[in-house]
């Protein structure tokens, strides 16, 4: 069965969105995701749709449902590389991707996973000492 | 006023993908600007899903249209489902009956320049959207 691939990088998971999605393969890959997440203790997950022409409503409920998932399973989700084209598009549908954080590509969203983790590994100290 | 047009099936969520790569290729071939492809595309996705997922499967009508130095691209969705009992509900955003956001049919809409949908109980449902460059 056709599965989009799952890269570890250190504490972060990486997916490159490089084929045209069917429903299918979402859906698979928002299972593998999640089971990767516990499996590899990953704390934060990049999705980077750069070579994505359109997110429907279908992928964009996945991306939703990923970010949400991620967050009970302690991790941080980042959707990077959003065409112009397709964030215009994804609003006129009716799409805001509530709940869901992106930058421009995946450097920024890089930066963006450590900081958060790195501001919630400080508040953890603050109130149980250093974990670390 | 059609110049060129071809006939897909739309029976598994396989076929909706193709269905958008010919959309696409359309578009371009009409000389759509890129963010009017994307939106034709991304109706084309939600149709083709509803023909498929509510409709059983069906076909969808690709016409390359030419009006008066016009350029565009008609496409014409149609299944034999159950048909749809109240359309005024089903174009409402966020109304569903199969669990998805509910932003199929008035999503497509807000992203076509035409928009006609003709369903009846028992029999079926067409919708036919157009998109100019």
């Amino acid at each position: 069965m056709d599965r989009i691939p799952i890269l570890k990088l250190g504490d972060f998971l990486l997916v490159t969105v490089q084929v045209d999605m069917h429903d299918r393969l979402a859906m698979n890959l928002q299972e593998d995701l999640t089971d990767k997440i516990v499996s590899a203790h990953a704390r934060g997950v990049l999705i980077d749709i750069s070579a994505l022409d359109m997110v429907d409503s279908f992928i964009g409920r996945m991306l939703g449902n990923i970010a949400s998932m991620s967050r009970i399973l302690d991790a941080e989700t980042v959707v990077v590389g959003m065409r112009p084209a397709v964030a215009i598009t994804l609003v006129e549908l009716g799409l805001s991707l509530p709940g869901v954080r992106t930058a421009l590509n995946v450097e920024r969203g890089m930066e963006m996973l450590r900081a958060t983790i790195s501001v919630y590994a400080a508040e953890y100290s603050e109130y149980h000492g250093d974990p670390f | 006023m059609a110049i060129r047009s071809e006939s897909l099936p739309i029976l598994s969520s396989e076929d909706v993908v193709t269905v958008r790569r010919r959309v696409r290729a359309m578009a371009i071939e009409q000389g759509l600007k890129l963010i009017d492809q994307t939106k034709i595309i991304t109706a084309t996705s939600e149709l083709a899903r509803n023909t498929f997922v509510f409709g059983g499967g069906g076909t969808v009508l690709l016409e390359a249209l030419e009006s008066g130095g016009r350029y565009g691209v008609r496409l014409t969705f149609e299944d034999r489902g159950p048909g749809i009992a109240d359309l005024t509900l089903a174009m409402k955003d966020g109304y569903t009956t199969g669990g998805g956001l509910g932003l199929g049919l008035s999503g497509a809409k807000r992203l076509s320049n035409e928009f006609e949908i003709d369903s009846r109980l028992g029999e079926g449902t067409r919708v036919t959207i157009t998109r100019w460059r």
